[in-house]
C-alpha cells in the first residue's frame, strides 16, 4: 500500500497542515510520498523531505500549479494515481477545490474533511456543521481524502527523503487573473496558538479594528470573527471562524462580543481553552466557555489589556 | 445563455441537527426543511444575470432551469426557486440519500440534455458538508470550475470569478461552459413576493426518476454510525480581568 500526500505550502516551505496530513496518512498504513505542486517551489519540496516517515518527495511545477488551479492539479496527479491506494490533502481552500475533481476523474467517492482515521478504509468526519460525526467505510479501491488538520498531531521532523521532479501540467480552460492576499504580521488563523475573535456586538469595522486587533497583537494572536461580524462588514471574510469559514483549534480562543451561534461553535469548539466575554449572561457561548466573563467588551477589553501588562 | 441551477432540500439552517438514538443518522422527522442556503445564493445570482441587476447586463441569462434530486417534497424547494425568478424545474425523484458522485453523474446527464452554458450551484450542502458536487460535475464534463465565488462576471465567452480562498481572494477566468460554485458573500437572496409565488405555481416542473438517466448511482460509502460530538462543559465565571489573566496563566497554563 502507498499513500500520496499533496502538500500545503507557501512556496518556500510546507505548512504544518502537511505534517498533520502525513500523520493521518500514517493511519492508513504503507509508504507515504509527498507531492509538492507549485512554481518555484523547490524550497517547499526540500522542507518536505524532513518530515519523518516520508519515502520520497515529488515536485511538479508549472504556471497553473503556481496558481493552484484545480484543473492543473488534477491533470498533474491523475497520471500518478495508479501508483497509490489513497491520495490525501489538507482540507484547505485549495484542497477542497481540487480533491473532488480528482476523485471524479478516478470515479471514486471523495471523503471530505476527516477528523479521524479508524482503519485503512474507515474514517470519521463531521456533518451538519459539526453537530454530528459520521463514521464511513469506503468500498472504493482508491481513496481521495481531505483532512481537517486541526484534528491531527503534526508528524515530527527528522527525515531525509529524496526529491524527484515530475511533469507539472497546466490548466487548459482556466486562467489566472489576479489575487489579493491579506498581508499581515500576525500568525495565520489556522495555525495560531491564540485566536482573538470579535462578533457583531462590536458594531462597526472601526470598533473591530480598535478593540480586537490591539488585544490580538498584545497576545501575539491571530484575529478571527464570527460570520455575523463578517456579514455586517466589520471584518474581512478570511477572518471568519465557523462552519462556513475556518475551523480552528488553538490553545486559547478568546471570543469577544460573540453570542455563539451553532455555525460559529462548529469552527472553534475544539480549542483547548475558550474564554468568552459578552454582556449577555444568557449567550450560548458561555455554555462552551471554560472561562466566562459577563461584561461589556467596551470596559472589559481595556481592563484585560491592562491586566496583561 | 441558459443557466442550470441545482438545488437541494436540506434541514433548515436555523434548526439544530439531532442524532438518532440508534446512531443510524440524523433525525429529520418533523424537522423544518428549506433550500440549502448556498443554493439560494446561486438561484439569486442566476436571476440577477437574467434581470441585469448589479453589474450584469440584462439578459445575460435567458433561461434559468432549476434541478433538484430528492424526495417528492423537493418539489417545494424547486417552487421556491421558481418564485425567486427561475423559469422551470426538473425533479429527479429519489428517496435514497445519494452520494456526491452519484449526484454529479445525474447532473452530468441533465447538462447533456439541457446544454446550459453555465451551471451555478452552492459550494456545499449544509447536511453532508461534502463540498464536492460542483467540482465533480466539472470534472465529469471536462469543464473548467470556479469554486467559492464571491463575485461573478460573464463576458467574452468567460466567467470571471473572484474566489474566497485561504488568506484572501483569487480571481480566475473560466472559459464557458463552466461550473461555478458560490460562497456566502456573492449576494443576499431575495424573498419571493406573493405575486411571484402565485406565478411560480404555474411554472412547469418535470418529474423524472433516477432510472431515466441510466447512470450508476450505487453507493461507495457505507455509514457505520452517526454519533453526537463530545460535549463541551461550561466552565466557570470570572469577575474581572486580573482574575481571568491569573487563571489563564496558572490554572490553564495557556498564557
Amino acid at each position: 500500500m502507498a499513500v500520496l500526500v499533496i502538500a500545503d505550502h507557501d512556496g518556500t516551505q510546507v505548512r504544518d497542515t502537511t505534517h498533520k496530513t502525513v500523520t493521518a496518512a500514517q493511519g492508513l498504513g504503507g509508504d507515504i510520498d509527498v507531492l509538492v505542486v507549485g512554481q518555484g517551489a523547490r524550497g517547499a519540496a526540500d522542507s518536505a523531505t524532513k518530515i519523518s516517515g516520508v519515502r520520497k518527495v515529488l515536485l511538479a511545477e508549472s504556471a497553473g500549479l503556481g496558481q493552484t488551479l484545480a484543473e492543473a492539479v488534477e491533470a498533474t496527479v491523475l497520471p500518478l494515481a495508479g501508483g497509490y491506494d489513497a491520495v490525501l490533502t489538507p482540507a484547505t481552500s485549495d484542497g477542497k477545490n481540487f480533491a473532488p475533481r480528482l476523485a471524479a476523474k478516478l470515479d471514486v467517492a471523495p471523503i471530505s474533511d476527516i477528523v479521524a482515521v479508524d482503519g485503512a478504509d474507515t474514517f470519521t468526519r463531521p456533518i451538519y456543521a459539526g453537530n454530528a460525526l459520521e463514521t464511513i467505510q469506503s468500498s472504493d479501491a482508491k481513496k481521495v481524502i481531505t483532512v481537517r488538520p486541526t484534528a491531527f498531531k503534526a508528524a515530527a521532523e527528522g527525515g531525509s527523503a529524496p526529491v524527484e521532479t515530475i511533469q507539472g501540467a497546466d490548466a487548459g480552460k482556466t486562467s489566472f487573473v489576479g489575487e489579493e492576499k491579506v498581508k499581515s504580521d500576525r500568525p495565520e488563523l489556522g495555525a495560531a496558538k491564540i485566536v482573538v475573535s470579535g462578533g457583531r456586538a462590536l458594531g462597526s469595522a472601526e470598533e473591530f479594528h480598535a478593540v480586537i486587533e490591539p488585544l490580538a497583537d498584545k497576545l501575539g494572536a491571530a484575529v478571527g470573527a464570527s460570520r455575523a461580524a463578517v456579514d455586517a462588514g466589520y471584518a474581512p471574510n478570511d477572518y471568519q471562524v465557523g462552519q462556513t469559514g475556518k475551523v480552528v483549534a488553538p490553545s486559547l480562543y478568546i471570543a469577544v462580543g460573540i453570542s455563539g451561534a451553532i455555525q460559529h461553535l462548529a469552527g472553534m469548539k475544539d480549542s483547548k481553552v475558550i474564554v468568552a466575554i459578552n454582556k449577555d449572561a444568557d449567550a450560548p457561548i458561555f455554555q462552551v466557555a471554560d472561562y466566562g466573563w459577563v461584561a461589556d467588551y467596551k470596559t472589559a477589553v481595556p481592563e484585560l489589556m491592562k491586566a496583561l501588562d | 445563455m441558459k443557466v442550470l441551477v441545482p438545488v437541494k432540500r436540506v434541514i433548515d439552517y436555523n434548526v439544530k441537527a439531532r442524532v438518532k438514538a440508534d446512531q443510524t443518522g440524523v433525525d429529520l422527522a418533523n424537522v423544518k426543511m428549506s433550500m440549502n442556503p448556498f443554493d439560494e445564493i446561486a438561484v439569486e445570482e442566476a436571476v440577477r444575470l437574467k434581470e441585469g441587476k448589479e453589474h450584469h447586463a440584462a439578459g445575460t441569462a435567458t433561461e434559468i432551469v432549476v434541478v433538484s434530486i430528492g424526495p417528492a417534497q423537493a418539489q417545494e424547494t424547486i417552487r421556491t426557486a421558481l418564485a425567486m425568478g427561475a423559469d422551470r424545474g426538473i425533479l429527479i425523484q429519489s428517496d435514497a440519500d445519494l452520494e456526491p458522485l452519484a449526484v454529479a453523474k445525474l447532473l452530468k446527464a441533465v447538462v447533456e440534455q439541457e446544454s446550459p452554458e453555465l451551471v451555478l450551484m452552492g459550494k456545499q450542502a449544509i447536511d453532508g458538508d461534502n463540498n464536492a458536487v460542483g467540482q465533480m460535475l466539472a470534472a465529469l464534463l471536462d469543464w473548467p470550475q470556479a469554486t467559492f465565488a464571491s463575485k461573478l462576471e460573464i463576458g467574452g465567452g468567460k466567467a470571471t470569478v473572484t474566489r474566497e480562498v485561504d488568506g484572501g481572494l483569487q480571481t480566475i477566468a473560466a472559459q464557458l461552459p463552466a461550473v461555478v460554485t458560490v460562497d456566502l458573500r456573492l449576494n443576499t437572496p431575495r424573498y419571493a413576493s406573493l405575486p411571484n409565488i402565485m406565478k411560480a405555481k404555474k411554472k412547469e416542473i418535470a418529474t423524472k426518476a433516477v432510472a431515466d438517466y441510466g447512470v450508476d448511482t450505487a453507493p461507495r460509502l457505507k455509514t457505520l454510525k452517526v454519533t453526537e460530538p463530545p460535549k463541551r462543559q461550561a466552565g466557570i465565571k470570572v469577575n474581572d480581568a486580573a482574575d481571568l489573566v491569573m487563571k489563564l496563566r496558572n490554572e490553564a497554563g495557556v498564557l
